[in-house]
Order: C-alpha cells, then sequence, then structure tokens
C-alpha cells in the first residue's frame, strides 16, 4: 500500500513538473516586470520636479566656468554657444575618411592662423568652418548618452554637455572627430543660424577687444 | 557629470596618503569600467591657456591635477 502511494505521488510529481515550472517562471517574469515599472515611476518622479534640472544646470555652469578660458566663458555667456580652434592640419578633421586612427595630430605652429574653428552648441550638433570665410564645413553629430541608466531618458545639462565636448574637443580632438557623426552643414543646425552667431561672435569681439579681434582683422 | 543631476563628487582625497589612493584609484577603474571618458583641465604654461587633458590610466593624471572629471563617451547623435 505505501510503496503504491509513493509511485502514485512520484507520478503526479512529474506531471505536474512542467506546470510548476511555468508557474514559477510566470512568477519571475512578474517580479522582472514590476520591478521595471517601480524604476520607470521613480524615473517619473524624478523627472517631475522642476527644480533638480534647475540646480543641475546651476552646477553645471559654475564647473564649465572653472575649467574654459575666461573669453570662452563669457562667449557662452553672452552668445549661447563657444568656439574652439581645431589643432589638427586644415583639411583632417573635414573629411573623416582620411582620418587614420593611427595618425598623431600635427599642431599648427604657435603663430599660424588658425585654419579651422569649431562652435559648440549645447545638444546640437558641433559646427566646423572656417574663420576667415566663415563657410560652413560640416556638422559634427555627438552626444554623451548615459550609459549607466540603460533606457533613460536624462540628458547631461546643457553646460554639461558643452563642457563634455569643449573637453573632448581641446584633450583629443581627432577621438571625438571619430566617435561622431559627420554630416553636411544644414542637416540639424540652420545655416542663416550659424551663419547669424558667426556674425554675433565677430561683433561682440570687436567690442570687446576692439581693433584687435582675430576675425575682424582678417575680414 | 551625470545626465539628469549634472556634477556629482565620487570620491575625494589626497594622492599622496596610501588609502586615499586606493580608494580613488578603485573609483578611476570604475569609472572607466563603466564606460566613462575621463579628463583634467589643465592650464598651458607658455600661453595661460585652458584646455583640457583625456587621461586613459590613473598614471596619467597630471601630479598637480585637482579634480578628475569624468563624463559619459562620446558616440554619433
Amino acid at each position: 500500500m505505501l510503496l503504491a502511494l509513493l509511485a502514485l505521488a512520484l507520478v503526479a510529481a512529474v506531471l505536474l513538473a512542467p506546470t510548476i515550472a511555468r508557474a514559477a517562471r510566470q512568477l519571475n517574469e512578474r517580479r522582472v516586470r514590476a520591478q521595471a515599472h517601480r524604476r520607470a515611476r521613480l524615473a517619473r518622479t524624478e523627472f517631475a520636479d522642476p527644480g533638480r534640472e534647475r540646480r543641475a544646470e546651476q552646477r553645471a555652469r559654475e564647473l564649465l566656468r572653472s575649467c574654459v578660458n575666461d573669453e570662452e566663458w563669457s562667449m557662452y555667456r553672452d552668445l549661447g554657444f563657444i568656439r574652439v580652434y581645431g589643432r589638427l592640419a586644415a583639411r583632417r578633421p573635414v573629411f573623416q575618411d582620411a582620418i587614420s586612427a593611427t595618425e598623431q595630430p600635427e599642431p599648427p605652429a604657435p603663430d599660424a592662423a588658425p585654419q579651422y574653428a569649431y562652435l559648440i552648441y549645447p545638444h546640437k550638433p558641433i559646427v566646423a568652418y572656417v574663420p576667415q570665410t566663415r563657410r560652413l564645413l560640416s556638422e559634427y553629430c555627438v552626444e554623451f548618452p548615459d550609459l549607466t541608466g540603460a533606457i533613460s531618458q536624462t540628458r547631461l545639462p546643457d553646460s554639461d554637455d558643452v563642457l563634455a565636448k569643449w573637453m573632448a574637443l581641446t584633450g583629443d580632438e581627432r577621438r571625438l572627430i571619430r566617435n561622431a557623426n559627420m554630416h553636411l552643414p544644414g542637416r540639424q543646425v540652420d545655416p542663416g543660424r550659424v551663419r547669424r552667431d558667426l556674425w554675433r561672435l565677430a561683433e561682440w569681439e570687436r567690442q570687446r577687444r576692439g581693433s584687435d579681434s582675430v576675425e575682424a582683422r582678417r575680414r | 557629470m551625470k545626465p539628469g543631476h549634472g556634477e556629482v563628487v565620487l570620491t575625494e582625497g589626497d594622492p599622496a596618503v596610501r588609502e586615499d589612493e586606493e580608494r580613488l584609484v578603485a573609483e578611476f577603474r570604475h569609472q572607466l569600467d563603466e564606460g566613462m571618458w575621463a579628463a583634467v583641465p589643465t592650464t598651458q604654461a607658455a600661453s595661460g591657456r585652458r584646455q583640457a587633458q583625456m587621461v586613459r590610466d590613473y598614471a596619467d593624471i597630471p601630479a598637480d591635477a585637482e579634480r578628475v572629471i569624468f563624463f559619459p563617451r562620446a558616440a554619433g547623435g
């Protein structure tokens, strides 16, 4: 009798095993979904704090100010963008395919006129142009995504985005350009706006330094 | 720099103190393992111009650096 009961229990266990496994799997999936839901709700709650972004931007501005040159900080404060002169050989950043990963930068002579420059806007592509002619060369689409937060909707504060581009350009221009997607001017940033900004920059420099402005002298 | 938050102090200490240095090295490696880029703001001695120096190894950090800034690595937008 006992043997028969044991055998029956064994058969029942074997028959129920797939059902139990399925139930356990569903339970686990439900738990994972609940966790994801909780995380999303938390993210929404954080996003809903209107002061948080403002505070983050304020901190970012202070950090930017402490890192860049005084002239660059004033430029960002007054005009909303920063100009950085390119330091590689003239044509290289423009034609990305021609850049070899092993090639070393060739900095221009200290007194040489800058061959090209970049305009750094917050959360917009970096625009390359020729200072002497104001000819637009290309747009470099680059972003600094949150890698740790998986599917995060958050992004760097504006001033942090500018600082990240500034550090990457002044620290390793070649690597940043290699990581960016290059497009012709006008894909994301209105060329008319850029030309206006270049004019504003020239006026700003003229007012700031009078006839000492580099670009004003070259016009 | 942390998306959505801005500047966050990760750790601080005196590299000359062994315990501090170990903590700094551990945090540096952790950030790079997370895929961040590291940069040190510097000033050119000759011109006084400020620029950044990208660092890929703790040993690359200039001795007089006051801070290392980590930011998400660039990706094509």
